[in-house]
């Protein structure tokens, strides 16, 4: 591919101008950036989407305590401008590795550990309203998927029906020019929050009899396996399953993938999926199904705390979610899916999910 | 070791206490004494047991109760008989207005036909060569082996030694361990001639035993030489000669020591004040310091006549009035004889003493070391950013005076610092933390303490101090944590120790105080050193961030940029932002030279730049110091050895430049930059450790 100036790379190179500009005219150079925080976020109520605020903080040069948090931005910049032009993609820890160095004769590093330039690069992100896969930068292949699809990924073309029960490795950047979805005829996606369940399901072939594509993101769904899942969504019209477990981290789970996270708000436009559906595990399910007590877990501190904050989140706010998370409160229980197995090892497959589906019974 | 409490008096007869015991290393006159067994099954007639009491010199006791000396193990051993010779090498020359010097020898003693390392060895020979005073030749038997015998018990004045038992159990050592008798050479001048005995103890009379005794030729126009062979066991490290040694020359720094090693290496610690300090004046006792006991004693002996004449002649600070007013509240007769005063009267008058107001006693008999010379001695012996020293006014406990003097030696020197700097430190690596506790090093009358420190009321008084108000971080009963050294130093004319050893300072209130008190005056000077020093940091910090943070941004902006860039523009201009917001100018002056030791008296500041404050000037190296220039002595005295030649045998006789006031010579010496002065330093310390 022959190297054009993109978009991107204009944007990395607008800083270095700014801090000429600024230094011309004897003014502190800065940075504007959006805050990411809970306070800057609202609850678009009609795209159903969290979206970014408008408040901004000034990251400038001159002050004791920014100066290395402003070098350390430009050095950033920097290395995701040499990547634009390279045509590379890279990981983040490779960022650092790149942009680390001690600096002059001074026995200061540039950085010192990864956890000072990944943020740097979401400020980026937000401050230059660019993704990171139009930064080039990935995050690890933590997601599978396993159905009725096609997808050309890098030329080669692959048939996610045919990969056995392990299933293809979803790319961190799955973006059409890189990811192209040549065929899909599944009638729904299933997200699923634990990779041992989705092997469960992907075993009993759970997918080949209820025609669906199988998603994983082991834990918290990576951009990968969101922006997939929202690329089904839309481009093949068919509606999004989630499956995690009830706890309040499971209900916050699906509440970014279907509304967007509050770190990375100004994503959500591209990754949210307003029409997800939670499937369960519902604090109801128990009792429905017949889960003894005793496959629960007590709810500590922490999940309180935590389900208490959700109850206020705008988005939370229809009459059933306030009921589900407030029984899950009155139950002082947590279950994993895992739990299911109690009733049979194949009680997820052969039970579970085929009344929900039947029932209709999910939360939206 | 020297303490009159363990020793017994003499004369009291002790029921069967020694007599039963099989005797010990040649003691043969015991074994006759031995009753033959009663004939009755039980019990002892008083005749009989009459039969087996009798005398025990003091020369037995010790010979079986060691420890009490300091002799417990060979390693202490080697350190007590090196102590106290020095010790007595030191009082010696002070005394006679010498400015001392000694020469310290080890050497390890083959005892079986393959040469030992000094590191294993069990035997070891000490020398100790001063060029002091020399003994008269008659008293150099009994000097040397006969315990309790000196001049220096008999007075209250501040002196190291005090019994006159130290040299003597030395060599008593030496002999039981050795069978080696213990070898003398003493000159009391260049017209006299030089004495050279070997001299024994006799363990049952206390009495020496002269075995061989001549004159001799000897290169050392004036002075004393006593070798001693003994068992022990040569250690560096806490609570070893070379530790002690080096001590010795912190709180002496008027004294010039030359150590060879076992290992036949030569330190030299050289001197850096040519004052002599002043000779302590002899006091009598205060009436508050004194016991019953005493009391009545004192009234047996007096010479005088009336109560109220014994009490202003034979006390200090009792005037006629005084006298009156304690004879008056004992309800006695001033006019009446000491002689008849016994009994309860006696105790009215040691009450009535008690309750009367009287003056603290007269400090001229305490020769403080002097914040200047305990400067010296640290900023010569140790490497560290920042030096400071305090001398307590004289304080009194149980009508003793004394003063208590603290230093405090505080960091790694401006060189040890970069060397431990390599470079950058990697993900997860620290710089290196400074989590070592603090030194303590303790002195009593100059002299070093290196055991049982907790014991110590200056170790208790360093723990008391809060020294997180002086910015150093310290946890709960511990020693401040910091490259720190704290250096403690009481004189009296009597250091009340916990045991007869020597080894630590009895905690009494009033001491402990004073320690206090010193180390908070220490302390505050710190904590205005390191203020002063993190002030200085930060603004270097702020502006050097800047200026080394201007050229990664603007290096980083010509990539970006790429192609032709005016990057060095671009940095000029930013260069100009920076010192705008900054201060520019001020920052500079900042960073300058504000931050001597103004405020901070009696202090040294070590930076990388030069050394500010009191500095003292140390002899400069290749100067014709005494035992810089001369070869150790030989060992062995017998034969005349073709060692020490004094290239000024009679230094101490010409007339002493007078020392000016360091300050002001180091005004004087403006050639000399502030870089040379920190090259010379660091060869110094470097030939002082």
């Amino acid at each position: 591919m022959a190297h054009t100036t993109t978009s991107v790379e204009k944007k990395l190179v607008g800083l270095a101008d700014l801090v000429v500009r600024a230094a011309e005219r004897g003014r502190d150079p800065s940075i504007e950036i959006p805050v990411r925080s809970l306070s800057n976020v609202k609850f678009n109520e009609k795209r159903r989407i969290i979206e970014m605020g408008s408040n901004t903080q000034e990251r400038t040069f001159f002050n004791v305590g920014m100066a290395k948090k402003f070098m350390q931005t430009i050095l950033v910049a920097d290395a995701l401008s040499e990547l634009q032009r390279a045509d590379l993609t890279t990981s983040l820890r490779e960022i650092y590795y790149r942009a680390k160095h001690t600096i002059g004769d001074s026995h200061e590093n540039t950085f010192d550990n990864q956890n000072e330039s990944d943020p740097l690069i979401e400020d980026l992100e937000v401050a230059l309203t660019a993704l990171r896969e139009e930064f080039h930068v990935r995050a690890e292949n933590a997601g599978t998927v396993i159905g009725p699809l096609t997808v050309v990924d890098d030329g080669d073309s692959v048939d996610c029906s045919k990969l056995g029960k392990g299933g293809y490795s979803v790319p961190s950047i799955v973006e059409p020019e890189y990811v192209r979805i040549k065929r899909c005829t599944a009638d729904f996606v299933l997200l699923v929050e634990k990779g041992t369940q989705w092997n469960r399901l992907a075993e009993d072939k759970f997918w080949k009899k209820y025609n669906c594509v199988l998603l994983t993101g082991n834990g918290q769904p990576p951009r990968g396996v969101r922006r997939l899942a929202r690329r089904l969504h839309d481009e093949r019209r068919i509606p999004v399953y989630v499956l995690v477990d009830n706890d309040p981290w499971g209900y916050y789970i699906y509440s970014v993938i279907k509304q967007g996270s509050i770190n990375l708000a100004f994503e959500s436009q591209r990754m949210a999926i307003p029409d997800a559906k939670f499937i369960g595990l519902s604090s109801l399910d128990p009792e429905r199904y017949g889960l003894p007590r005793n496959v629960g877990i007590k709810l500590n501190d922490k999940d309180i705390d935590r389900a208490k904050e959700l109850l206020n989140y705008p988005w939370f706010q229809k009459k059933e979610w306030q009921k589900e998370i407030r029984h899950m409160l009155s139950l002082e229980l947590k279950f994993e899916l895992d739990a299911l197995a109690n009733k049979d090892f194949q009680f997820l497959t052969k039970k579970y999910l085929p009344k929900k589906l039947q029932d209709k019974d999910w939360l939206v | 070791m020297k303490k009159k409490t363990a020793v017994p008096e003499s004369k009291t007869s002790k029921p069967s206490a020694a007599a039963g015991l099989p005797a010990r290393d040649g003691a043969s006159a015991l074994d006759a004494s031995v009753p033959p067994q009663s004939q009755r099954a039980r019990g002892l007639s008083a005749v009989e047991m009459g039969a087996r009491q009798r005398e025990i010199s003091v020369s037995e006791f010790f010979t079986k109760n060691r420890h009490l000396l300091g002799f417990d193990n060979p390693r202490k051993a080697l350190l007590t008989c090196v102590k106290e010779a020095v010790d007595n090498a030191f009082d010696a020359c002070e005394e006679a207005g010498i400015l001392p010097e000694v020469v310290v020898k080890l050497e390890p003693v083959q005892t079986a036909d393959a040469p030992v390392s000094p590191a294993q060895a069990t035997r070891f020979r000490v020398t100790v060569v001063d060029y002091g005073p020399g003994i008269v030749r008659d008293q150099i038997p009994r000097i040397f082996a006969k315990l309790l015998y000196g001049s220096k018990f008999h007075r209250l004045r501040m002196s190291r030694g005090q019994q006159g038992i130290g040299i003597s159990a030395a060599g008593m050592y030496g002999q039981l361990t050795t069978g080696k008798p213990v070898q003398i050479i003493s000159r009391t001048g260049e017209k006299n001639p030089a004495h050279y005995f070997e001299v024994q103890i006799n363990t049952k009379t206390n009495e020496p035993r002269i075995l061989e005794k001549k004159q001799i030729e000897w290169e050392n126009h004036r002075g004393t030489q006593v070798t001693i062979e003994l068992e022990g066991k040569w250690q560096k490290g806490r609570a070893s000669v070379d530790e002690y040694l080096e001590e010795a020359a912190i709180a002496n720094p008027h004294c010039q020591i030359t150590y060879v090693t076992p290992e036949g290496e030569t330190k030299v610690y050289q001197r850096t004040i040519r004052e002599l300090p002043p000779l302590p004046k002899e006091i009598k006792p205060h009436p508050y310091g004194i016991e019953l006991g005493l009391l009545l004693k004192m009234l047996h002996d007096t010479k005088s006549h009336w109560l109220s004449g014994f009490l202003c002649s034979d006390f200090s600070r009792v005037s006629p009035k005084v006298a009156e007013e304690i004879c008056k509240t004992a309800g006695l007769q001033p006019h009446a004889k000491p002689r008849n005063i016994m009994g309860e009267e006696a105790e009215k008058l040691f009450k009535a003493i008690q309750a009367t107001k009287i003056m603290a006693p007269p400090t001229n008999c305490i020769s403080p070391i002097g914040e200047k010379a305990i400067l010296t001695g640290l900023y010569k012996q140790i490497k560290a950013d920042f030096y400071t020293a305090v001398t307590r006014p004289p304080a009194v406990y149980r009508g003793n005076p004394f003063i208590i003097e603290a230093g405090l030696a505080f960091g790694k020197g401006p060189g040890e610092v970069a060397a431990k700097r390599t470079g950058p430190v990697a993900e997860g690596e620290h710089k290196e933390d400074d989590s070592e506790l603090a030194r303590v090093l303790r002195f009593a009358n100059r002299v070093p303490l290196l055991y049982q420190q907790s014991a110590c009321a200056t170790y208790q008084a360093v723990l008391e101090t809060s020294w997180r108000n002086y910015g150093i971080s310290q946890s709960r009963g511990a020693l401040p944590a910091g490259p720190m050294i704290i250096f403690v130093h009481m004189a009296s004319v009597w250091v009340p120790f916990t045991s007869e050893s020597k080894e630590a300072i009895a905690d009494y209130d009033e001491i402990r105080r004073e320690i206090k008190l010193a180390m908070q005056e220490c302390g505050r000077r710190l904590g205005v050193f390191l203020k002063r020093k993190e002030h200085a940091k930060h603004e270097f910090h702020r502006r050097n961030i800047f200026e080394l943070y201007i050229e990664e941004v603007a290096e980083a902006c010509k990539r970006l940029k790429g192609g032709r860039f005016a990057v060095e523009r671009l940095k000029t201009q930013l260069m100009k932002i920076a010192m705008k917001r900054t201060g520019g100018e001020k920052t500079d002056e900042l960073l300058g030279k504000k931050g001597g030791p103004e405020g901070l008296p009696d202090s040294i500041i070590v930076t990388a730049e030069g050394v500010e404050g009191a500095v003292p000037e140390l002899p400069v190296e290749g100067a014709p110091e005494l035992a810089a220039l001369a070869p150790p002595p030989a060992g062995v005295p017998a034969e005349p050895a073709p060692a020490p030649k004094p290239v000024q045998p009679s230094l101490p006789l010409e007339p002493m430049p007078k020392a000016a006031p360091a300050a002001k010579r180091a005004k004087a010496r403006p050639a000399k930059t502030a870089k040379t002065a920190k090259a010379g330093k660091a060869k110094k310390s470097k030939a002082g450790r």
